[in-house]
C-alpha cells in the first residue's frame, strides 16, 4: 500500500463570484521514500491540493467537498482536529515559500526547533536542545549554537529555508510537503536548497510532494511528476515519460513555452495563447479546450478522463494516442 | 559579429547607443536621528564599463543584490552616480538640463518586474498609457491620442477596449503588456527591461517575450534586459553581462558565454540552472556553490568572489583582477582565466 493514497479529492471556495472548482476531483498516491511533483501554472490548484492533505484551507469560504486521503492506515478527512494536528508537524512535515510566514517572528529558532519537538514527541529540554542542535548541523547552518538563540528576521532568505527544513524533519516524519520551496530565491540558493533536500529525504527515507511551476526543479529533483491545469491532473507519468514522451496538449505547451540554458536559440518560442480558464465557469468539457490547437468536436462533449497511454503514464485528452502517433508533426 | 545570433534574434549595428565608463553608484548608511552621519557606504555599483550597440538586448545577470537594478536606475537618470559616466549616442547624460534632459528621458524607458505596483490603480488603462503622450506633448490632441491608445493596446496583443478598464481587472500578463504600450507610447530608443517576465508564468511569459522581440524589430529598439533567470537571457540577448557584488565580472557574445563561462562564478551560475529534461539533469554532476553573496557594505577584499570561488588562489584576496579580453569579445575579471 502506498504511504499517501489520494483519491478524488475535490476542494471548493464559495466566493460572490460563484463557487471556484479550485482542486476538482484529483487522485494520485505517493510511495514510501518517493519524490512526487505537482507542477502547473499560477491558480492551478497546486497550493490548495497541499493545504487540502493537512486540512488547512480556510473555512469559509473554502471547503473540501469530497474525496479520500488515505495516509498511514487512516483516511486524514475523518479525523478530529487534535488529530489532524497531530499528524501535521509530526508524520508530515510542511515547507512553504515564504519561511517568514510560517516562522514566529518573536521566538528564537531555537525555541520554534525545541517546541516541536517537546510537543509532539514529548522530549525533555535538555534532549530537545540537544535535538535542535543536531538539526541545525543536519541542514548545513554553520555555528549552531549562535543561531539557535537568533530570530527569523537575522537569517537570510536561504538560512531561513533551511531552518524551515529543520523544523520539517525535526519530529522524523514520513511524508514532507514543499510548496514552491524555493521559488524567492536566488538560482544558486535554489540549488543548495534542493540538494540539501533530497540528499536528507534520500538518507532518511522520507517522501516528499514538491509544488512548483518550474519544469527545471521537476526534472532535476522529482521520480514522478503531476501536471496540474484548471483544477484537475492532466497528466502523470515518470518525469522521463512526461518530459521525452508527453501526451497532453497543455503538457507539449508547457514545454514549447520555456527556453533552454544549454542550447543554443534555434527559433522563437512556441506558446500556447491565451490564460488558464476562470474556475467559477467550468462547463464540464475539457478545460483546455479554448487553448489547445488540437481541439475538435468531442472536446466540447465531455471532460476526457485520464487514460493510460505507457505503462503508469496516464493523460487526460481525447486525442492523446494520435499525439503518440506524431499528431505534432501534422498539426 | 556571430552570424548566428544576429540572424535569430535581429540585427544589430556597430553604433555604440550607449557608453558606460566607470560606474560607481554608493549609497550612504547613516546612523543617529538629529545628526545623521554617515557610517559606510553600501557599494551597489563599484565600478563598471559596457557599451550597448544600437539594436541590440545586452543582458544583464546575477543574483539579487549585485547591483542590476541600480545599474539600470543611473542609466534612466533615477540616481545621481557617486562617479564615472554614461554617455547616450556620445553626450553625457548627466551635463543635461531643460529640454534637452527631458527629450532624452523621453526616449529612454522602462519596464518593470511587478505589473501590480508600477500602475496607479486610479486611472484607467487608457490614461496610464495616454498621460504620458501628453505629458511629453507627443500627441496634443485628445481623439488622436485615443487613437494612438488604442493602436498601442493593438500592437500589444490587448483588445483596444481595455483603454476604458482599470488595472485590477486585468491578469498579470495583461498587466504587464500595459506596462510595456505605456512605456511604447513614448516611442523611446532604449528601454531598460528590469526583470519585465520574471513574475510571468511560463505560457504567458512566452507571449510576452515574443512581444518584446517583434517590438524589438519593428521599432528597431535597444535594450538592457535585467533578469535573474539565465534561460530567459540566453533567448533573448545578443550579449550578457555578468554582475557580481557591483562588479562586472564577465561579457561576451550570448552563446559564447553560454556555451563556453569563463569566469568560476559565471560557471557557478549556470550549473545551478535546473534544466527542463530529467535525463540531462540526472547526468549533470551537480556542482553547487558553496556560501552566499556578502554585504556589499564590507565586500571582501581582491576579487570579491574570492570567498566563495572553487579556484581560488593565494593572490585573490589581495590584487582586484582587471577586466580584460581574453579573446575578441570576450572579457573576464580573474586573473586564473
Ligand atoms: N481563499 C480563497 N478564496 C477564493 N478562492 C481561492 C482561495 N484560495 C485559492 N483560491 C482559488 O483557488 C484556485 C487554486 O489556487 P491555488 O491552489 O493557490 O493555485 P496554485 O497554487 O496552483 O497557484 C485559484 O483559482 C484561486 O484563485
Ligand atoms: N537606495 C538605496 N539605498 C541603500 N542601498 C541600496 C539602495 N538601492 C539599492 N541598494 C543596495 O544596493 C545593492 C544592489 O541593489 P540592486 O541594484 O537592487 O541589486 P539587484 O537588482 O541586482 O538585485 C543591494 O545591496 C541593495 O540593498
Ligand atoms: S481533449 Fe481535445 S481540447 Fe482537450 S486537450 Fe485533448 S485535444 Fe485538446
Ligand atoms: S581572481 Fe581568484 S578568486 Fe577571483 S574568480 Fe579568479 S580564481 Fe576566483
Ligand atoms: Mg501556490
Ligand atoms: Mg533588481
Amino acid at each position: 500500500m502506498a504511504l499517501l493514497e489520494i483519491d478524488e479529492l475535490k476542494t471548493q471556495f464559495f466566493t460572490s463570484a460563484g463557487t471556484v472548482l479550485a482542486v476538482d476531483g484529483i487522485s494520485y498516491t505517493v510511495e514510501e521514500g518517493e519524490t512526487v511533483a505537482v507542477v502547473g501554472e499560477s491558480g492551478c490548484g497546486k497550493s490548495v491540493s497541499a493545504l487540502s492533505i493537512l486540512r488547512l484551507v480556510a473555512d469559509p469560504p473554502g471547503r473540501i467537498v469530497g474525496g479520500r486521503i488515505g495516509f498511514m492506515g487512516r483516511n486524514l478527512l475523518e479525523l478530529s482536529d487534535r488529530e489532524i494536528r497531530e499528524v501535521r508537524g509530526r508524520h508530515i512535515g510542511i515547507i512553504f515559500q515564504e519561511p517568514m510566514t510560517s516562522l514566529n517572528p518573536v521566538l528564537s529558532i531555537g525555541t520554534q526547533l525545541t517546541e516541536t519537538v517537546v510537543h509532539h514527541l514529548g522530549y525533555s529540554e535538555q534532549k530537545a536542545a540537544s535535538r535542535a542542535l543536531e538539526l541545525m548541523e543536519m541542514v548545513g547552518i554553520s555555528d549552531p549554537p549562535r543561531r539557535l538563540e537568533q530570530y527569523p528576521h537575522h537569517l537570510s532568505g536561504g538560512m531561513r529555508q533551511r531552518v524551515m527544513i529543520a523544523m520539517a524533519l525535526a519530529c522524523e516524519p514520513k511524508l514532507i510537503i514543499a510548496d514552491e520551496p524555493t521559488t524567492a530565491l536566488d538560482v544558486t540558493i535554489q540549488a543548495q536548497i534542493l540538494e540539501l533536500m533530497k540528499n536528507l529525504t534520500r538518507e532518511l527515507g522520507v517522501a516528499m510532494i514538491i509544488i512548483t511551476h518550474n519544469l527545471g526543479v521537476v526534472a532535476r529533483y522529482a521520480d514522478r511528476v503531476n501536471v496540474m491545469y484548471a483544477g484537475k491532473i492532466i497528466e502523470t507519468g515518470t518525469a522521463e515519460d512526461v518530459y521525452h514522451r508527453p501526451r497532453h496538449p497543455y503538457t507539449l505547451a508547457l514545454l514549447n513555452s520555456v527556453p533552454r540554458v544549454d542550447q543554443q536559440r534555434s527559433a522563437k518560442l512556441d506558446p500556447v495563447e491565451g490564460q488558464p480558464p476562470d474556475l467559477t465557469r467550468l462547463d464540464g468539457s475539457c478545460s483546455f479546450r479554448p487553448r489547445c490547437r488540437f481541439a475538435q468536436e468531442e472536446c466540447a462533449q465531455a471532460f476526457p478522463e485520464l487514460a493510460y497511454v505507457g505503462d503508469g503514464h496516464r493523460a487526460a485528452c481525447f486525442r492523446s494516442q494520435e499525439i503518440a502517433a506524431g499528431l505534432e508533426q501534422v498539426a | 559579429m556571430n552570424d548566428i545570433a544576429t540572424s535569430h534574434r535581429g540585427t544589430v549595428s556597430d553604433d555604440v547607443l550607449i557608453s558606460v565608463d566607470g560606474l560607481k553608484m554608493h549609497f550612504p548608511v547613516t546612523e543617529g536621528v538629529v545628526l545623521r552621519r554617515v557610517v559606510a557606504h553600501v557599494k551597489a555599483v563599484d565600478g563598471i564599463n559596457f557599451e550597448i550597440r544600437r539594436g541590440e538586448t545586452l543582458g544583464l545577470v546575477g543574483e539579487s543584490g549585485c547591483g542590476k537594478t541600480t545599474t539600470g536606475r543611473c542609466i534612466l537618470q533615477l540616481e545621481r552616480p557617486t562617479a564615472g559616466s554614461i554617455l547616450f549616442e556620445g553626450r553625457e547624460l548627466s551635463g543635461l538640463k531643460g529640454d534637452e534632459l527631458r527629450a532624452i528621458r523621453r526616449r529612454i524607458q522602462v519596464i518593470f518586474q511587478d505589473p501590480y505596483s508600477s500602475l496607479n490603480p486610479r486611472l484607467k488603462i487608457g490614461e496610464i498609457i495616454g498621460e504620458p503622450i501628453r505629458v511629453h506633448g507627443l500627441i496634443p490632441d485628445k481623439a488622436k491620442r485615443d487613437q494612438r491608445v488604442r493602436e498601442l493596446l493593438a500592437v500589444c496583443g490587448l483588445n483596444p477596449a481595455f483603454a476604458d478598464r482599470y488595472p485590477h481587472e486585468m491578469s498579470g500578463g495583461q498587466r504587464q503588456r500595459v506596462g510595456i504600450a505605456r512605456a511604447l507610447g513614448l516611442e523611446p530608443d532604449f528601454i531598460v527591461c528590469d526583470e519585465a517576465v520574471s513574475a510571468l508564468d511560463v505560457s504567458i511569459q512566452a507571449q510576452v517575450i515574443n512581444l518584446l522581440e517583434d517590438l524589438r524589430d519593428e521599432f528597431d529598439l535597444t535594450y538592457l534586459f535585467i533578469s535573474h533567470d539565465l534561460s530567459v537571457v540566453r533567448h533573448i540577448c545578443h550579449r550578457v553581462a555578468v554582475m557580481y557584488l557591483g562588479k562586472m565580472v564577465e561579457l561576451a557574445e550570448t552563446d559564447e558565454l553560454f556555451d563556453n563561462p569563463k569566469h568560476p562564478y559565471t560557471r557557478a551560475l549556470l550549473e545551478a540552472v535546473p534544466i527542463p529534461d530529467p535525463v540531462i539533469e540526472q547526468a549533470r554532476a551537480h556542482q553547487i556553490i558553496k556560501g552566499e553573496i556578502p554585504s556589499p557594505i564590507n565586500p571582501p577584499s581582491g576579487c570579491v568572489f574570492h570567498p566563495r570561488c572553487d579556484i581560488v588562489v593565494e593572490g585573490c584576496p589581495k590584487a582586484v583582477p582587471a577586466f580584460r579580453e581574453v579573446k575578441p569579445g570576450h572579457w573576464v575579471a580573474c586573473t586564473e582565466v
